[in-house]
């Protein structure tokens, strides 16, 4: 889960890492207030969860209190990539001569944290990985040691800080693995970390994604968890589906996340497009696939629906009682492709067949048949 | 031949009493599987299926002796204690089926198993099975024949389709291994196909994988620079899937610029490893490669 930046700067901030003051304001007079108290000159930033926020012209400069008026009104209520922009984070204006990047992330086939350090602050990490990669420091953090107060040296040899700054350069790197281990964090990144003007590091711009796994521990934040989501995926989420939009018109459930993508990806193989990802999960009763079955074929871009059901612990006979009951409670009229194989196969054929529907062994001959019917 | 475990092995059930548990004792009972005790804290005494329950690992193995493998299915907030227990009480291989576990429990139960010597298959597995000689996991049995093609994959159900295809072609298999769906998981591809090079009933190897990550990049490379090697045919699922959202494996992620389907077909190629389009392409791409 994505906290806002004005969240995340909440959290680092309690931790000691230095951020810009700043107040949320949801709206003009609000971020004219804010200016007014912070000296005139602020930067205005729109709190959204897409990436890409700054380009998308999410951020303006205002130099006085009457122009931070007015950035805020043509911000508030604007789209940000299909996000509406409900809040800014109104900060002081700080003079900087240079940006970092600096994140503590988890390092997947190494099986440990890893910090990253570039001194090319201000650039996307996915291209600091592509095209800079030797712009690039990684220091692995073994996960039973923890932090050692090296790893800050390491980080200051290759972004050129003075000496007399590596003690502020530790704690802010000691602070974000507390951070990381204390909020069951998978990326604390400050992109950038600015050098002032005049010297000292701060935080412009923060951003930490919890693992969804541990929201348990974390009440405070398990509330907030799924507010990025689509109507549609937050239906699919009430109902316990693992569950993604797409933009084409076939439907997809499956069972297990690898067969529901090889569904999609088969799909688009014979030249079609999925609507969306959904896994029923393992051992489905009717009951779930109903549900499933409902919220795919509501979703209006839906031409065709195709269920793709691998049965081991999932029967095929409570997979077809399901979709049949989903179509007559809804009354839905729209065309379902089946591809049923495994446990009580015969019996949910059976099911499905005397209903009408056809139902196919072969995953590659129900894609076909679904992609020729969005085409009618 | 196989890898980590065969019909001799000597397996303890960790959650044995809950309902997962239960039911796959039931079924690994059926298929062969040598399950000498299961543990649920609090249950000792009781039975599951004719097999003795413990309060705790120590006193299964004072009563049995020597464990070989641990299945844990506990809940994901009790996971990490279950595989420290069975960690330190010596046993060698954990598979952990268990889904939803916090991603830094994960990361220090994998170092300290590392450390102590001990493989983890999983979290988030189906497990690992030798057809014909046990199954440490909740794969439907019947799907696998036994052979001599490895299987190794990120993902459960797909992998049962995989093996539907590898056997309507007359292909077996030796061992399957689920890595497990989580973003770090106790083994990766470079690992398992180690295990499959020196397992002489191997003769070949299918990788299932899918997006997020860079485990198949990381393979590919090690691949590509080895001398000796046995054929190995890919299958990458999420070629479909959209940047940053996760398809229903924790793991199953493009994120930071890695992970993409794009970057795995071609890290694949260029070690020389076919990328099949599709499940049904894998068997005609195994004949190719052993010269059928």
């Amino acid at each position: 889960m994505k906290l806002f930046e004005y969240e995340a700067k909440g959290i680092v901030s309690k931790y000691g890492i230095p951020i810009p003051h700043g107040e949320l304001a949801d709206s003009p007079e609000k971020a004219r207030e804010i200016a007014v108290k912070l000296g005139g000159e602020v930067v205005l930033k729109s709190q959204v969860l897409v990436g890409g926020r700054g380009l998308a012209g999410g951020i303006k400069i205002a130099s006085s209190p009457d122009e931070a008026y007015d950035a805020a009104s043509k911000l508030l209520g604007s789209t940000i990539k299909g996000e509406k922009v409900k809040l800014l984070l109104v900060e002081e204006k700080i003079c900087f001569e240079k940006e970092y990047y600096l994140s503590l992330t988890i390092d997947r086939s190494n099986r440990s944290l890893v910090y990253l350090a570039s001194p090319l602050g201000g650039v996307e990490i996915e291209d600091l990985v592509r095209k800079y990669p030797d712009k690039l420091l990684k220091i692995s953090v073994d996960p039973l040691i923890g932090y050692n107060h090296y790893y800050a040296r390491q980080v200051a040899g290759f972004l050129n800080i003075p000496r007399e700054y590596w003690r502020e350069l530790d704690s802010i790197m000691y602070a974000m693995y507390n951070v990381m281990s204390e909020y069951d964090a998978e990326l604390v990144e400050f992109n950038p970390l600015a050098w002032r003007c005049g010297g000292g590091l701060i935080a412009l711009d923060a951003k930490i994604l919890i693992d969804d796994n541990s929201l348990f521990k974390h009440s405070e934040l398990k509330e907030k968890y799924g507010r990025e989501l689509s109507e549609y995926e937050k239906k699919a989420k009430e109902l316990g589906f693992s569950y993604v939009e797409l933009d084409g018109d076939i439907g997809v459930i499956a069972n297990g996340a690898g067969l529901t993508m090889a569904t999609m990806d088969l799909i688009l193989l014979h030249g079609g497009r999925p609507a969306n990802f959904l896994d029923v999960g393992g051992g489905a009763s009717r009951d779930r696939v109903k549900e499933a079955v409902k919220l795919v074929v509501s979703h209006p871009r839906v031409k065709v629906l195709l269920v793709n059901i691998f049965g081991g612990i999932t029967r095929c006979d409570e997979v077809a009682n399901g979709i049949v009951e989903a179509i007559r409670e809804t009354g839905l009229n729209k065309p379902i492709i089946i591809r049923l194989l495994g446990t009580n196969e015969e019996e949910g054929r059976r099911i499905l067949s005397s209903e009408g529907y056809s139902v196919f062994s072969e995953i590659d001959e129900a894609v076909a048949k679904a992609i020729e019917l969005t085409r009618r | 031949m196989v890898i980590l475990v065969d019909r001799d092995t000597r397996v303890l059930v960790q959650g044995i009493t809950g309902r997962e548990g239960s039911f796959h004792t039931k079924l690994m009972l059926e298929y062969g599987t040598k399950i000498v005790a299961g543990v649920t804290p609090g249950k000792g005494g009781l039975e599951v299926h004719g097999i003795p329950v413990y309060d705790s690992i120590a006193e299964a193995v004072r009563e049995h002796g020597m464990i070989d493998a641990s299945i844990i299915f506990v809940p994901a907030r009790f996971a990490a204690e279950a595989v420290y227990e069975a960690i330190d009480n010596n046993i060698k291989v954990i598979v952990v089926i268990t889904e939803g576990i916090p991603v830094h429990d994960e990361l220090r139960f994998i170092r300290y198993a590392k450390y102590r010597g001990v493989h983890i298959v999983g979290p988030n597995t189906p497990g690992l099975m030798v057809p014909g000689q046990t199954k440490l996991g909740i794969m439907p049995s019947h799907v696998f024949k036994p052979g001599r093609i490895g299987l190794v994959s990120r993902s459960g159900t797909l992998t049962y389709e995989v093996a539907r295809e590898l056997s309507k072609h007359g292909y077996g298999v030796s061992t399957v291994l689920g890595l497990g769906g989580d973003p770090v998981t106790g083994l990766n591809f470079t690992e398992t196909y180690d295990l499959f090079a020196s397992d002489p009933g191997t003769e070949a190897i299918v990788l299932i994988g899918e997006i997020g990550g860079d485990a198949e990049e990381r393979f590919a490379k090690y691949y590509k620079n080895l001398g000796d090697k046995k054929p190995v045919v890919a299958y990458i699922a999420g070629k479909t899937a959209p940047p940053g959202k996760r398809m229903g494996h924790a793991g199953a992620i493009i994120s930071m610029g890695m992970g993409d389907y794009g970057s795995k077909k071609n890290a694949l190629e260029k070690a020389g490893i076919p990328v099949v389009d599709k499940p049904s392409d894998i068997p005609n791409a195994l004949d190719r490669m052993l010269k059928k």
